[in-house]
């Protein structure tokens, strides 16, 4: 048993996930995860730059991967800000990387050592374009650990940036976690072409794959990769057909695998009065809540978000329609931004309720409970 | 008909289906390009090992016709990505191409702290002056008082030295060149590429479909003429007046100063070092 704050053992997560190439640029509250890496990479024979600025350490993380590493940078709200273009450019190169956003309180330089979930949206949306979004929250340290490792393998399987959307609450959270010697969970790495180099086509999906092999750059598959629309080949094409072959690619690679992206946990749904979503460290202020909520006489189901993007629109819509559940109150540290995803996949079946909170304070269980209270007395 | 005319040069170092390239008629860019790799050539590099990279502008159109690890990236970040590469796989020959904008404006940042670091990169800048692929707008490297279509009354910033930046930045090994002098750019590009830390070239391209037609500098052909006659060594400027080399192009090796490199330092005294049990 180890104690170990959220930022470090996201780090431990990615190196048992096989993390070799960290660059990174310091940001409170994130720094930990680059001191962390810049302290246990080498014990592993791995590398860590610290980059000049926070694109610098985008652009090297991807630089690093295209060498054929499993590679991570992290940051925080302004930094990821700046990583933004390219998040998109990993995007549309498909290329396997994975961020980590300690997201605090915004908008600008902010609070920055008060926690927040304000990026939720940009986590999604954050660079121009169409391009897919897979990002997870972990609620506790030892779950940073392991959505760390998903967070890895969900790259290396779909080649896109996966982001770990921890918040400060869990970032810098101190608890006792148990590192497994053995690890009892599945690592995933890209596959390689296994062709002739003369036959390689960079971007040609092979039959029954869901993306093509990836050659690490010095395997002898001598490739191009850009960030323009490109073709099977890899290089450069202004024909919209490619065009549009290549986006609709990008995104079904995900939309169609959603049931082995999306994650959460569900507790006592059945019968509830109200159902809280929520996820990250608000999860563990609306897991306090549960007790309060007893007492109160409102009975209480929590719908726990692991996977954040993509959003599990149908698996909600399902759980409420099964369960009669006439109210959900989504509790998340921002003005409401996962509650519109909410109230989009309801379409109406149920009442959409929202608590948050924008001062740089968490949300306490007194106040998840007085929301409880108002839906439950005017619904 | 590409192949049939092709060079042997260029049957081994590009990708023959991918061209003719999109550069203008007269652009400099592609001599710069037939120069680099004629160099790569010449220093032996096993191809399998060599990586391009470069950023966005006319520049950086260049890897995609080189048949070798070729990476398109984002505006600026070329250098960047580059140091991502070369610090995950060291024993890959890592050369980024780039442009005046996209070097030393954009990039500005990644070119001096890859400088600082001395990484093993080679850097060419294929410095024309403008910015060529958003039509004619002025760069760091713009001459003051030179018209572009963002400076329509004239140029009032001062020009970066792209040398002079490396030099300062701790490059160690710079040096300047130009479209006209092509062997000399060869000779130049070799040292470059066999130099183990950050080298710079700058190279002196000429842009006759923007710089040269908003500056009245002439056809692609004087603009040739001009980097023949303006160009003296980095020795001649020397004995020369400020006022003397104020319109000069000065090339030559501005710097050979061979330095421990990045990757080999972060190797022996990181890595080895805690899997010895003898670090800090």
């Amino acid at each position: 048993m180890r104690l170990l704050m959220g930022n470090e053992a996201c780090v431990e997560g990615a190196i048992a996930a096989g993390m070799r190439f960290f660059a990174g640029y310091p940001i409170t509250p994130s720094t930990e995860v680059a001191e962390w890496a810049a302290l246990r990479l080498p014990e592993v024979g791995g590398k860590f730059i610290q980059m000049e600025d926070e694109i610098a350490g985008m652009a090297a993380t991807i630089g690093g991967a295209i060498a054929g590493k499993k590679a991570m940078t992290a940051t925080s709200g302004p930094g990821f800000s700046l990583k933004v273009e390219n998040i998109g450019y990993a995007a549309m190169a498909e290329i396997p990387c994975v961020i980590i956003n300690v997201m605090r309180s915004g908008p600008s330089t902010g609070l920055p050592t008060s926690p927040s979930q304000g990026d939720v949206m940009q986590a999604r949306w954050g660079s121009h374009g169409d391009y897919p979004a897979i990002a997870l929250a972990p609620s506790s340290v030892s779950e940073a650990y392991y959505v760390t490792i998903k967070a890895f393998n969900y790259a290396e399987k779909y080649r896109t940036p996966v982001i770990v959307l921890m918040d400060e609450i869990i970032g810098h959270l101190r608890e006792g976690i148990e590192l497994p010697e053995k690890l009892d969970m599945e690592i995933i790495d890209r596959k390689r072409p296994t062709c002739a180099p003369e036959d390689f086509k960079a971007y040609k999906v092979p039959e029954g794959e869901i993306v093509p092999p990836m050659p690490g750059f010095g395997e002898g598959y001598r490739y191009h990769i850009t960030g323009l629309i490109h073709d099977e080949t890899g290089f450069p094409t202004n024909s919209m057909e490619a065009a549009g072959k290549l986006c609709s690619h990008l995104m079904s690679k995900v939309e169609d695998n959603v049931k082995d992206l999306i994650e959460f946990e569900l507790i006592d749904v059945t019968d509830c009065d109200v159902l809280v979503l929520t996820y990250g460290g608000t999860a563990r202020t609306v897991s306090a809540t549960k007790k309060l909520a007893e007492a109160a006489g409102i009975k209480m189901g929590i719908f726990r978000l692991i996977t954040v993007w993509p959003f599990p629109e149908d698996e909600l819509r399902e759980i409420v329609a099964k369960h009669n559940i006439k109210h959900v109150l989504v509790a998340e540290l921002n003005h409401g931004q996962i509650v519109r995803e909410v109230d989009r996949a309801l379409k109406g079946a149920a009442g959409v309720h929202h608590i948050g909170k924008i001062n740089g304070d968490i949300l306490y269980p007194k106040e998840v409970l007085q929301k409880l209270q108002e839906v439950k007395a005017n619904g | 008909m590409a192949d049939i005319m092709a060079s042997n040069l260029i049957r081994q170092t590009f990708r023959t289906d991918k061209l003719p390239h999109i550069w203008c008629q007269g652009c400099g860019h592609g001599v710069l390009m037939r120069a680099a790799a004629q160099a790569i050539l010449n220093v032996g590099f096993d191809p399998d090992k060599v990586c391009i990279v470069s950023g966005i502008g006319c520049s950086s159109r260049a890897p995609g016709y080189m048949n070798y690890n070729t990476l398109h990236t984002t505006h600026g970040r070329a250098i960047a990505f580059a140091t991502g590469v070369k610090l995950a796989k060291p024993e890959l020959h890592v050369i980024v191409m780039t442009g005046d904008g996209d070097a030393a404006a954009i990039g500005g940042n990644h070119f001096i702290h890859a400088a600082r670091r001395n990484i093993g990169i080679t850097t060419i800048v294929f410095n024309n002056s403008i910015y060529g692929m958003t039509g004619g707008q002025y760069s760091p490297t713009t001459p003051m008082y030179d018209t572009a279509t963002t400076a329509p009354y004239g140029n009032i910033e001062q020009t970066f030295d792209l040398c002079k930046l490396a030099d300062a930045s701790g490059a160690s090994y710079v040096a300047r060149t130009t479209a006209y002098h092509v062997p000399q750019a060869i000779k130049i590009f070799e040292k470059a590429l066999l130099n183990k830390g950050f080298s710079v070239v700058d190279a002196i391209s000429g842009c006759p479909t923007y710089y040269g037609r908003k500056n009245k500098k002439g056809n692609a052909v004087q603009m040739m003429k001009w980097m023949k006659d303006n160009s003296i060594d980095f020795k001649t400027a020397e004995k020369m007046t400020a006022d003397e080399i104020k319109d000069k192009i000065i090339t030559g090796e501005y710097k050979n100063a061979p330095a421990p490199e990045y990757c080999e330092i972060y190797q022996k005294e990181v890595i080895d070092k805690v899997l010895k049990g003898d670090a800090i």
